[in-house]
Protein backbone atom coordinates (compact mmCIF):
# COMPACT_ATOMS: atom_id res chain seq x y z
CA UNK A 1 0.00 0.00 0.00
CA UNK A 2 1.30 3.77 -0.76
CA UNK A 3 1.81 6.08 1.84
CA UNK A 4 0.06 9.37 0.26
CA UNK A 5 1.12 12.60 1.86
CA UNK A 6 -2.42 14.75 1.47
CA UNK A 7 -1.10 18.09 1.38
CA UNK A 8 -3.86 18.92 3.91
CA UNK A 9 -4.05 16.16 6.14
CA UNK A 10 -0.21 14.53 5.76
CA UNK A 11 0.95 11.25 5.39
CA UNK A 12 -1.88 8.65 5.05
CA UNK A 13 -2.69 5.08 3.71
CA UNK A 14 -3.56 5.03 0.20
CA UNK A 15 -6.90 2.83 1.28
CA UNK A 16 -8.49 6.33 2.50
CA UNK A 17 -7.59 7.63 -1.10
CA UNK A 18 -9.49 6.75 -4.12
CA UNK A 19 -8.05 7.10 -8.07
CA UNK A 20 -10.06 9.38 -10.41
CA UNK A 21 -8.31 9.59 -13.58
CA UNK A 22 -5.03 10.65 -15.37
CA UNK A 23 -4.42 14.79 -15.19
CA UNK A 24 -4.33 14.67 -19.19
CA UNK A 25 -7.82 13.39 -19.19
CA UNK A 26 -9.27 16.74 -17.57
CA UNK A 27 -11.74 17.88 -20.01
CA UNK A 28 -12.65 21.43 -19.73
CA UNK A 29 -15.80 22.76 -20.10
CA UNK A 30 -14.80 25.36 -22.75
CA UNK A 31 -12.55 22.73 -24.61
CA UNK A 32 -13.74 22.48 -28.46
CA UNK A 33 -15.35 18.65 -29.53
CA UNK A 34 -12.53 17.31 -31.16
CA UNK A 35 -10.67 18.73 -28.24
CA UNK A 36 -12.56 17.06 -25.46
CA UNK A 37 -12.78 13.93 -27.23
CA UNK A 38 -9.09 13.11 -27.47
CA UNK A 39 -8.92 14.27 -23.39
CA UNK A 40 -11.78 11.17 -22.91
CA UNK A 41 -10.53 8.74 -25.11
CA UNK A 42 -6.79 9.32 -25.65
CA UNK A 43 -4.41 8.52 -22.71
CA UNK A 44 -0.46 8.34 -23.03
CA UNK A 45 -0.43 5.40 -20.12
CA UNK A 46 3.16 5.40 -19.42
CA UNK A 47 5.14 3.15 -18.49
CA UNK A 48 6.67 5.79 -16.32
CA UNK A 49 5.56 8.94 -14.70
CA UNK A 50 2.62 10.75 -15.27
CA UNK A 51 0.49 12.76 -13.94
CA UNK A 52 -2.95 11.56 -11.77
CA UNK A 53 -5.66 13.01 -10.05
CA UNK A 54 -6.68 10.98 -6.79
CA UNK A 55 -8.79 12.49 -4.03
CA UNK A 56 -8.56 11.99 -0.24
CA UNK A 57 -12.18 10.57 -0.16
CA UNK A 58 -11.75 9.07 3.25
CA UNK A 59 -10.38 12.05 5.02
CA UNK A 60 -10.53 15.36 4.34
CA UNK A 61 -12.14 15.09 0.64
CA UNK A 62 -9.96 17.28 -1.27
CA UNK A 63 -8.61 16.51 -4.96
CA UNK A 64 -4.60 16.80 -5.46
CA UNK A 65 -2.74 15.33 -8.40
CA UNK A 66 0.35 13.17 -7.51
CA UNK A 67 3.02 12.36 -9.79
CA UNK A 68 3.68 9.10 -9.70
CA UNK A 69 5.72 6.35 -11.64
CA UNK A 70 3.62 3.20 -12.91
CA UNK A 71 5.90 0.55 -12.43
CA UNK A 72 8.02 1.38 -9.26
CA UNK A 73 5.20 3.17 -7.55
CA UNK A 74 7.53 5.97 -6.34
CA UNK A 75 5.76 9.53 -5.80
CA UNK A 76 7.18 12.01 -6.96
CA UNK A 77 5.24 14.88 -6.00
CA UNK A 78 1.85 15.60 -4.81
CA UNK A 79 0.38 18.84 -5.16
CA UNK A 80 -3.63 20.36 -3.54
CA UNK A 81 -5.69 21.70 -6.81
CA UNK A 82 -9.22 23.11 -7.06
CA UNK A 83 -11.28 23.08 -10.46
CA UNK A 84 -9.42 25.97 -11.44
CA UNK A 85 -5.91 24.52 -11.17
CA UNK A 86 -6.60 21.56 -13.11
CA UNK A 87 -4.46 21.22 -16.53
CA UNK B 1 8.56 -32.45 -35.43
CA UNK B 2 7.49 -35.54 -33.01
CA UNK B 3 4.18 -35.72 -33.35
CA UNK B 4 3.17 -36.82 -29.76
CA UNK B 5 1.07 -39.68 -28.99
CA UNK B 6 0.29 -42.43 -26.36
CA UNK B 7 3.01 -44.47 -28.57
CA UNK B 8 5.50 -41.81 -28.47
CA UNK B 9 5.19 -42.69 -24.57
CA UNK B 10 5.64 -46.51 -25.17
CA UNK B 11 8.62 -45.88 -27.41
CA UNK B 12 10.63 -44.29 -24.73
CA UNK B 13 9.94 -46.65 -22.41
CA UNK B 14 12.92 -48.48 -24.26
CA UNK B 15 14.61 -45.59 -24.58
CA UNK B 16 14.80 -43.51 -21.18
CA UNK B 17 12.59 -41.17 -22.92
CA UNK B 18 15.56 -39.78 -24.32
CA UNK B 19 13.86 -39.51 -28.36
CA UNK B 20 11.92 -35.69 -27.25
CA UNK B 21 12.89 -32.81 -28.84
CA UNK B 22 12.86 -29.08 -28.00
CA UNK B 23 9.34 -28.14 -28.52
CA UNK B 24 9.93 -25.13 -30.39
CA UNK B 25 13.48 -23.98 -32.26
CA UNK B 26 15.77 -21.07 -30.40
CA UNK B 27 16.69 -19.43 -34.18
CA UNK B 28 18.85 -15.68 -34.72
CA UNK B 29 16.33 -13.24 -36.19
CA UNK B 30 16.20 -12.89 -39.79
CA UNK B 31 16.66 -9.48 -41.40
CA UNK B 32 13.33 -9.18 -42.42
CA UNK B 33 9.95 -10.87 -42.04
CA UNK B 34 6.47 -10.88 -44.00
CA UNK B 35 4.88 -9.91 -40.42
CA UNK B 36 6.74 -8.84 -37.53
CA UNK B 37 4.46 -10.06 -33.95
CA UNK B 38 5.13 -8.20 -31.17
CA UNK B 39 4.07 -10.05 -27.65
CA UNK B 40 4.43 -14.14 -27.35
CA UNK B 41 1.75 -14.39 -25.11
CA UNK B 42 -0.98 -16.82 -26.34
CA UNK B 43 -2.63 -14.44 -28.39
CA UNK B 44 0.82 -13.51 -30.35
CA UNK B 45 1.62 -17.20 -30.92
CA UNK B 46 -2.37 -17.94 -31.59
CA UNK B 47 -1.82 -15.14 -34.51
CA UNK B 48 1.24 -16.52 -35.67
CA UNK B 49 0.02 -20.07 -35.70
CA UNK B 50 -3.29 -19.15 -37.87
CA UNK B 51 -1.07 -16.73 -39.76
CA UNK B 52 0.57 -19.92 -40.87
CA UNK B 53 -1.62 -22.44 -40.77
CA UNK B 54 -5.19 -20.73 -42.00
CA UNK B 55 -3.41 -17.89 -44.40
CA UNK B 56 -0.02 -19.51 -45.66
CA UNK B 57 1.97 -17.25 -44.51
CA UNK B 58 5.03 -18.43 -42.62
CA UNK B 59 7.93 -15.92 -43.12
CA UNK B 60 6.78 -14.67 -39.65
CA UNK B 61 8.45 -13.56 -36.37
CA UNK B 62 7.25 -13.42 -32.95
CA UNK B 63 9.03 -11.17 -30.44
CA UNK B 64 8.94 -12.08 -26.54
CA UNK B 65 10.54 -9.42 -24.41
CA UNK B 66 10.30 -12.06 -21.40
CA UNK B 67 9.93 -15.88 -21.88
CA UNK B 68 7.03 -16.91 -23.85
CA UNK B 69 3.50 -17.06 -21.62
CA UNK B 70 5.23 -15.63 -18.94
CA UNK B 71 2.72 -12.40 -19.06
CA UNK B 72 -0.98 -12.11 -19.20
CA UNK B 73 -1.19 -15.90 -20.37
CA UNK B 74 0.85 -16.99 -17.08
CA UNK B 75 -1.49 -14.51 -14.72
CA UNK B 76 -4.80 -15.02 -14.81
CA UNK B 77 -7.61 -17.73 -13.31
CA UNK B 78 -7.71 -19.72 -16.78
CA UNK B 79 -11.81 -19.11 -17.15
CA UNK B 80 -13.28 -19.94 -20.68
CA UNK B 81 -16.57 -18.88 -21.20
CA UNK B 82 -19.23 -16.85 -23.72
CA UNK B 83 -21.59 -15.74 -21.49
CA UNK B 84 -22.21 -12.33 -22.41
CA UNK B 85 -24.83 -10.41 -22.68
CA UNK B 86 -24.09 -7.84 -26.15
CA UNK B 87 -23.79 -9.89 -29.33
CA UNK B 88 -20.90 -8.44 -30.45
CA UNK B 89 -19.09 -10.19 -27.25
CA UNK B 90 -20.96 -13.23 -27.40
CA UNK B 91 -20.80 -14.24 -30.90
CA UNK B 92 -16.59 -13.16 -30.72
CA UNK B 93 -16.40 -15.64 -27.67
CA UNK B 94 -18.26 -18.37 -28.85
CA UNK B 95 -16.48 -18.56 -31.74
CA UNK B 96 -13.39 -18.50 -29.64
CA UNK B 97 -15.03 -21.68 -27.31
CA UNK B 98 -15.69 -23.43 -30.21
CA UNK B 99 -12.08 -23.63 -30.77
CA UNK B 100 -11.49 -24.77 -27.40
CA UNK B 101 -13.42 -27.87 -27.72
CA UNK B 102 -11.20 -28.50 -30.09
CA UNK B 103 -7.77 -26.59 -29.37
CA UNK B 104 -6.14 -30.17 -28.07
CA UNK B 105 -6.84 -32.27 -31.21
CA UNK B 106 -5.78 -29.24 -33.39
CA UNK B 107 -2.96 -28.22 -31.70
CA UNK B 108 -1.62 -32.07 -31.03
CA UNK B 109 -1.26 -30.88 -27.38
CA UNK B 110 -3.07 -31.28 -23.97
CA UNK B 111 -4.42 -27.94 -23.09
CA UNK B 112 -6.88 -29.33 -20.52
CA UNK B 113 -10.14 -27.55 -21.52
CA UNK B 114 -12.58 -29.05 -19.12
CA UNK B 115 -15.77 -27.51 -19.36
CA UNK B 116 -17.29 -27.96 -15.91
CA UNK B 117 -19.76 -25.48 -16.36
CA UNK B 118 -19.75 -21.62 -15.83
CA UNK B 119 -21.98 -20.67 -13.25
CA UNK B 120 -22.88 -17.05 -12.50
CA UNK B 121 -24.88 -16.65 -9.43
CA UNK B 122 -27.97 -14.07 -8.87
CA UNK B 123 -28.59 -12.57 -5.30
CA UNK B 124 -32.14 -10.34 -5.79
CA UNK B 125 -34.48 -10.08 -7.82
CA UNK B 126 -32.85 -7.59 -10.13
CA UNK B 127 -29.80 -9.65 -10.25
CA UNK B 128 -32.13 -13.14 -11.82
CA UNK B 129 -33.78 -10.38 -14.51
CA UNK B 130 -30.29 -9.45 -15.34
CA UNK B 131 -29.33 -12.60 -15.61
CA UNK B 132 -32.46 -14.02 -17.36
CA UNK B 133 -32.00 -11.05 -19.57
CA UNK B 134 -28.18 -12.28 -20.46
CA UNK B 135 -29.01 -15.81 -20.89
CA UNK B 136 -32.49 -15.02 -23.61
CA UNK B 137 -29.96 -12.84 -25.53
CA UNK B 138 -27.44 -15.75 -25.32
CA UNK B 139 -29.98 -17.95 -26.48
CA UNK B 140 -30.93 -16.09 -29.07
CA UNK B 141 -27.36 -16.28 -30.65
CA UNK B 142 -27.66 -20.39 -30.31
CA UNK B 143 -25.16 -19.99 -26.68
CA UNK B 144 -25.95 -22.49 -24.30
CA UNK B 145 -27.59 -20.67 -21.24
CA UNK B 146 -29.68 -22.29 -18.47
CA UNK B 147 -31.25 -20.04 -15.87
CA UNK B 148 -31.12 -22.11 -12.61
CA UNK B 149 -33.48 -21.63 -9.39
CA UNK B 150 -32.27 -22.02 -6.04
CA UNK B 151 -32.42 -25.70 -5.35
CA UNK B 152 -31.00 -26.36 -8.98
CA UNK B 153 -27.89 -23.87 -7.61
CA UNK B 154 -27.25 -25.49 -4.22
CA UNK B 155 -27.40 -29.08 -5.92
CA UNK B 156 -24.61 -28.15 -8.51
CA UNK B 157 -22.43 -26.65 -5.63
CA UNK B 158 -23.43 -27.96 -1.85
CA UNK B 159 -20.48 -25.84 -0.82
CA UNK B 160 -22.46 -22.67 -1.22
CA UNK B 161 -24.03 -20.70 1.69
CA UNK B 162 -27.86 -21.13 0.91
CA UNK B 163 -29.13 -19.49 3.73
CA UNK B 164 -31.15 -16.46 3.77
CA UNK B 165 -29.31 -14.84 6.52
CA UNK B 166 -25.89 -15.36 4.42
CA UNK B 167 -24.34 -11.85 3.15
CA UNK B 168 -25.09 -12.43 -0.52
CA UNK B 169 -28.34 -14.58 -0.26
CA UNK B 170 -28.31 -16.80 -3.38
CA UNK B 171 -31.44 -16.52 -6.07
CA UNK B 172 -30.79 -19.00 -8.90
CA UNK B 173 -28.26 -18.37 -11.25
CA UNK B 174 -27.11 -18.73 -15.32
CA UNK B 175 -25.06 -21.81 -16.16
CA UNK B 176 -22.91 -21.82 -19.30
CA UNK B 177 -22.40 -25.45 -18.69
CA UNK B 178 -20.08 -25.66 -21.91
CA UNK B 179 -17.66 -22.72 -20.06
CA UNK B 180 -14.91 -24.04 -18.02
CA UNK B 181 -11.08 -24.06 -17.40
CA UNK B 182 -7.99 -24.63 -19.37
CA UNK B 183 -4.31 -25.26 -18.52
CA UNK B 184 -2.25 -21.69 -19.19
CA UNK B 185 0.98 -22.88 -19.94
CA UNK B 186 -0.65 -25.46 -22.80
CA UNK B 187 -2.36 -22.95 -24.31
CA UNK B 188 1.15 -20.75 -24.73
CA UNK B 189 3.31 -23.92 -25.82
CA UNK B 190 1.00 -25.24 -27.81
CA UNK B 191 0.48 -22.54 -30.22
CA UNK B 192 4.08 -21.73 -30.03
CA UNK B 193 4.90 -25.75 -31.25
CA UNK B 194 2.03 -25.60 -33.90
CA UNK B 195 3.61 -22.16 -35.26
CA UNK B 196 7.45 -23.69 -34.64
CA UNK B 197 6.67 -26.74 -36.91
CA UNK B 198 5.22 -24.55 -39.44
CA UNK B 199 8.31 -22.29 -39.61
CA UNK B 200 7.62 -19.16 -37.85
CA UNK B 201 10.56 -18.10 -35.73
CA UNK B 202 9.60 -17.59 -32.16
CA UNK B 203 12.51 -15.43 -30.58
CA UNK B 204 12.41 -14.62 -26.95
CA UNK B 205 14.54 -11.86 -24.77
CA UNK B 206 14.21 -9.79 -27.10
CA UNK B 207 12.10 -6.51 -26.55
CA UNK B 208 10.79 -3.89 -29.36
CA UNK B 209 12.53 -0.06 -28.23
CA UNK B 210 11.17 1.49 -31.19
CA UNK B 211 9.77 1.12 -34.40
CA UNK B 212 11.31 1.79 -37.81
CA UNK B 213 9.62 4.56 -40.21
CA UNK B 214 9.27 5.29 -43.70
CA UNK B 215 7.31 8.23 -44.26
CA UNK B 216 4.29 8.02 -42.18
CA UNK B 217 4.61 4.07 -42.44
CA UNK B 218 5.60 1.53 -39.83
CA UNK B 219 8.18 -0.77 -41.70
CA UNK B 220 9.99 -2.88 -39.49
CA UNK B 221 10.86 -2.75 -35.64
CA UNK B 222 14.04 -1.62 -33.38
CA UNK B 223 14.66 -4.32 -31.18
CA UNK B 224 17.36 -4.95 -28.11
CA UNK B 225 18.67 -7.92 -31.21
CA UNK B 226 18.71 -5.29 -33.59
CA UNK B 227 16.63 -3.83 -36.73
CA UNK B 228 14.28 -6.45 -38.50
CA UNK B 229 12.21 -5.23 -40.92
CA UNK B 230 8.45 -6.20 -41.45
CA UNK B 231 6.07 -6.03 -43.92
CA UNK B 232 3.64 -5.54 -41.32
CA UNK B 233 3.81 -5.45 -37.46
CA UNK B 234 1.18 -6.11 -35.28
CA UNK B 235 1.37 -5.37 -31.37
CA UNK B 236 -0.07 -7.58 -28.84
CA UNK B 237 0.99 -6.67 -26.15
CA UNK B 238 -1.86 -7.05 -23.37
CA UNK B 239 -0.86 -4.60 -20.58
CA UNK B 240 2.13 -3.34 -22.78
CA UNK B 241 -0.39 -1.64 -25.62
CA UNK B 242 0.11 1.74 -24.52
CA UNK B 243 3.98 1.95 -23.93
CA UNK B 244 4.55 -0.20 -27.71
CA UNK B 245 1.56 1.82 -29.12
CA UNK B 246 3.31 5.27 -27.97
CA UNK B 247 7.21 4.56 -29.66
CA UNK B 248 4.55 4.99 -33.17
CA UNK B 249 2.93 8.39 -31.53
CA UNK B 250 -0.44 6.70 -30.56
CA UNK B 251 -2.39 7.10 -27.87
CA UNK B 252 -5.41 4.91 -26.85
CA UNK B 253 -8.41 4.53 -25.03
CA UNK B 254 -6.62 2.36 -22.23
CA UNK B 255 -4.89 2.41 -19.04
CA UNK B 256 -3.46 -0.37 -17.36
CA UNK B 257 -4.44 -1.40 -14.44
CA UNK B 258 -2.90 -4.78 -12.09
CA UNK B 259 -5.77 -7.66 -11.83
CA UNK B 260 -4.69 -9.76 -9.09
CA UNK B 261 -5.39 -13.93 -7.92
CA UNK B 262 -4.70 -15.77 -5.50
CA UNK B 263 -4.80 -20.24 -5.26
CA UNK B 264 -4.83 -21.78 -1.81
CA UNK B 265 -3.37 -24.87 -1.18
CA UNK B 266 -4.58 -28.20 -2.78
CA UNK B 267 -7.63 -29.92 -1.22
CA UNK B 268 -9.85 -32.33 -2.07
CA UNK B 269 -12.65 -31.77 -4.88
CA UNK B 270 -15.07 -29.14 -3.37
CA UNK B 271 -15.63 -26.58 -6.07
CA UNK B 272 -17.77 -28.77 -9.22
CA UNK B 273 -17.19 -25.82 -11.77
CA UNK B 274 -16.72 -22.02 -12.02
CA UNK B 275 -18.34 -19.98 -9.11
CA UNK B 276 -19.06 -16.09 -10.74
CA UNK B 277 -21.54 -13.68 -9.70
CA UNK B 278 -23.84 -11.06 -11.09
CA UNK B 279 -23.24 -8.12 -8.40
CA UNK B 280 -20.10 -8.97 -6.65
CA UNK B 281 -16.85 -9.24 -8.46
CA UNK B 282 -15.20 -12.62 -7.40
CA UNK B 283 -14.42 -15.63 -9.32
CA UNK B 284 -14.28 -18.87 -7.48
CA UNK B 285 -12.90 -22.27 -9.31
CA UNK B 286 -10.67 -25.47 -8.34
CA UNK B 287 -7.21 -26.30 -10.05
CA UNK B 288 -6.68 -30.35 -11.51
CA UNK B 289 -4.16 -30.16 -8.70
CA UNK B 290 -7.02 -29.40 -5.92
CA UNK B 291 -6.00 -25.24 -5.47
CA UNK B 292 -8.42 -22.79 -4.89
CA UNK B 293 -8.30 -20.11 -8.08
CA UNK B 294 -9.89 -16.82 -6.87
CA UNK B 295 -10.11 -13.57 -8.77
CA UNK B 296 -11.89 -10.22 -7.79
CA UNK B 297 -11.81 -6.35 -8.88
CA UNK B 298 -8.31 -5.08 -10.16
CA UNK B 299 -6.24 -2.74 -8.08
CA UNK B 300 -8.11 0.76 -9.75
CA UNK B 301 -5.65 2.53 -10.53
CA UNK B 302 -2.41 2.89 -12.95
CA UNK B 303 0.33 0.19 -12.72
CA UNK B 304 2.48 -1.57 -14.90
CA UNK B 305 4.21 -3.53 -11.56
CA UNK B 306 3.05 -6.65 -12.52
CA UNK B 307 2.64 -6.56 -8.57
CA UNK B 308 -0.91 -5.52 -6.70
CA UNK B 309 -1.82 -4.83 -2.90
CA UNK B 310 -3.09 -6.95 -1.00
CA UNK B 311 -6.01 -4.98 0.72
CA UNK B 312 -7.34 -5.40 -3.19
CA UNK B 313 -7.20 -9.30 -2.58
CA UNK B 314 -8.50 -9.50 1.00
CA UNK B 315 -11.44 -7.88 -0.71
CA UNK B 316 -11.88 -10.48 -3.10
CA UNK B 317 -11.18 -13.15 -0.19
CA UNK B 318 -14.01 -12.05 1.71
CA UNK B 319 -16.38 -12.12 -1.24
CA UNK B 320 -15.07 -15.66 -2.16
CA UNK B 321 -15.56 -16.37 1.80
CA UNK B 322 -18.78 -15.03 2.21
CA UNK B 323 -19.80 -16.98 -0.58
CA UNK B 324 -18.31 -20.34 0.22
CA UNK B 325 -17.84 -20.44 4.03
CA UNK B 326 -15.96 -23.33 4.09
CA UNK B 327 -12.91 -21.41 2.05
CA UNK B 328 -12.08 -19.68 5.57
CA UNK B 329 -10.12 -22.86 6.36
CA UNK B 330 -7.69 -22.60 3.33
CA UNK B 331 -4.36 -21.49 3.23
CA UNK B 332 -3.09 -18.82 0.47
CA UNK B 333 -0.68 -20.70 -1.64
CA UNK B 334 0.40 -17.87 -4.50
CA UNK B 335 -0.18 -14.79 -5.48
CA UNK B 336 0.02 -12.80 -8.63
CA UNK B 337 -0.75 -9.92 -10.32
CA UNK B 338 -0.89 -9.06 -14.13
CA UNK B 339 -0.92 -5.63 -16.06
CA UNK B 340 -4.33 -5.40 -17.83
CA UNK B 341 -4.80 -3.50 -20.76
CA UNK B 342 -8.07 -1.52 -19.16
CA UNK B 343 -9.85 -0.54 -22.86
CA UNK B 344 -12.70 2.68 -22.18
CA UNK B 345 -15.46 -0.12 -23.00
CA UNK B 346 -14.54 -3.18 -21.19
CA UNK B 347 -14.40 -4.18 -24.77
CA UNK B 348 -11.43 -5.50 -26.70
CA UNK B 349 -9.69 -3.53 -29.85
CA UNK B 350 -8.51 -5.97 -32.69
CA UNK B 351 -7.68 -3.95 -35.97
CA UNK B 352 -5.82 -1.34 -37.98
CA UNK B 353 -4.67 1.74 -36.64
CA UNK B 354 -3.90 5.05 -38.02
CA UNK B 355 -0.55 4.35 -38.88
CA UNK B 356 -0.12 2.25 -42.39
CA UNK B 357 1.29 -1.19 -41.28
CA UNK B 358 0.74 -0.93 -38.26
CA UNK B 359 -2.23 -3.24 -36.10
CA UNK B 360 -2.99 -3.42 -32.82
CA UNK B 361 -4.32 -6.26 -30.91
CA UNK B 362 -5.17 -5.09 -26.80
CA UNK B 363 -7.83 -3.43 -24.49
CA UNK B 364 -8.57 -7.26 -23.33
CA UNK B 365 -9.11 -5.78 -19.74
CA UNK B 366 -9.34 -9.03 -17.72
CA UNK B 367 -11.04 -11.33 -20.08
CA UNK B 368 -8.30 -11.86 -22.68
CA UNK B 369 -7.38 -15.65 -21.52
CA UNK B 370 -10.13 -17.13 -23.04
CA UNK B 371 -10.12 -15.38 -25.95
CA UNK B 372 -7.14 -16.46 -26.85
CA UNK B 373 -8.21 -18.90 -30.00
CA UNK B 374 -10.28 -16.15 -31.32
CA UNK B 375 -8.01 -13.37 -31.26
CA UNK B 376 -5.42 -15.11 -32.57
CA UNK B 377 -7.72 -16.29 -35.50
CA UNK B 378 -9.27 -13.08 -36.29
CA UNK B 379 -6.27 -10.94 -35.82
CA UNK B 380 -4.41 -13.64 -38.17
CA UNK B 381 -7.27 -12.59 -40.73
CA UNK B 382 -6.77 -9.47 -40.45
CA UNK B 383 -2.98 -9.27 -40.63
CA UNK B 384 -3.23 -11.59 -43.76
CA UNK B 385 -5.85 -9.52 -45.85
CA UNK B 386 -5.74 -6.21 -44.57
CA UNK B 387 -8.91 -6.07 -43.04
CA UNK B 388 -10.82 -6.97 -40.54
CA UNK B 389 -12.81 -10.89 -40.02
CA UNK B 390 -16.38 -10.22 -39.70
CA UNK B 391 -16.08 -11.07 -35.73
CA UNK B 392 -13.69 -8.40 -34.86
CA UNK B 393 -14.81 -5.28 -37.25
CA UNK B 394 -16.93 -4.48 -34.36
CA UNK B 395 -13.84 -3.98 -32.38
CA UNK B 396 -12.26 -1.57 -34.19
CA UNK B 397 -10.16 1.46 -32.55
CA UNK B 398 -11.71 3.65 -34.10
CA UNK B 399 -15.37 3.20 -32.63
CA UNK B 400 -14.17 5.07 -29.28
CA UNK B 401 -14.31 8.40 -31.84
CA UNK B 402 -17.04 7.24 -33.56
CA UNK B 403 -19.37 6.80 -30.35
CA UNK B 404 -19.45 3.35 -31.29
CA UNK B 405 -18.57 1.71 -27.78
CA UNK B 406 -19.65 -2.06 -27.28
CA UNK B 407 -19.73 -1.32 -23.02
CA UNK B 408 -20.83 -4.76 -21.91
CA UNK B 409 -21.49 -3.13 -18.18
CA UNK B 410 -22.72 0.35 -19.00
CA UNK B 411 -20.09 2.02 -17.50
CA UNK B 412 -19.07 4.30 -19.22
CA UNK B 413 -15.40 5.54 -20.33
CA UNK B 414 -13.62 5.29 -17.25
CA UNK B 415 -11.71 2.74 -16.50
CA UNK B 416 -11.71 2.71 -12.73
CA UNK B 417 -15.32 2.76 -12.68
CA UNK B 418 -15.99 -0.09 -14.37
ZN1 LIG C 1 -6.58 15.14 3.15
Amino acid sequence: MMLISCPHCGPRAQAEFTYERTADSVIQPDAAPAEAIEHLIARANPRGLDDEVWRHTFGCRAWLVMTRHRVTHAIEAIRAVGPEALP
Amino acid sequence: MTRYSALGLVRGVFNGQSHWQPAWRDPEPKANYDIVIIGGGGHGLATAYYLASVHGIRNVVVLEKGWIGGGNTGRNTTLVRSNYRLPQLHNFFEFGLKMWEHLSDELNYNVMFSPRGALMLGHSDADMTMLAQRGDAMRVSGIDSELLSRDQVAKLEPLLDMSRSARFPIEGGLIQRRGGTARHDAVAWGYARGADRLGVDIIQKCEVTGFVREGDAVVGVETSRGRIGAGRVAICVAGNSGHVAAMAGLKLPVESQTLQALVSEGVKPMINGVIMSQSLHCYISQSDKGGIVMGGDPDNWPSYAQRGQPMVTAGAIAQAIALVPALSRLRMLRTWGGVTDMSFDGSPIIGTTPVPGLYLNGGWCYGGFKATPASGWTYAHTLATGAPHVLNAPFDLARFRRGDTIDESGAGPMPNHR
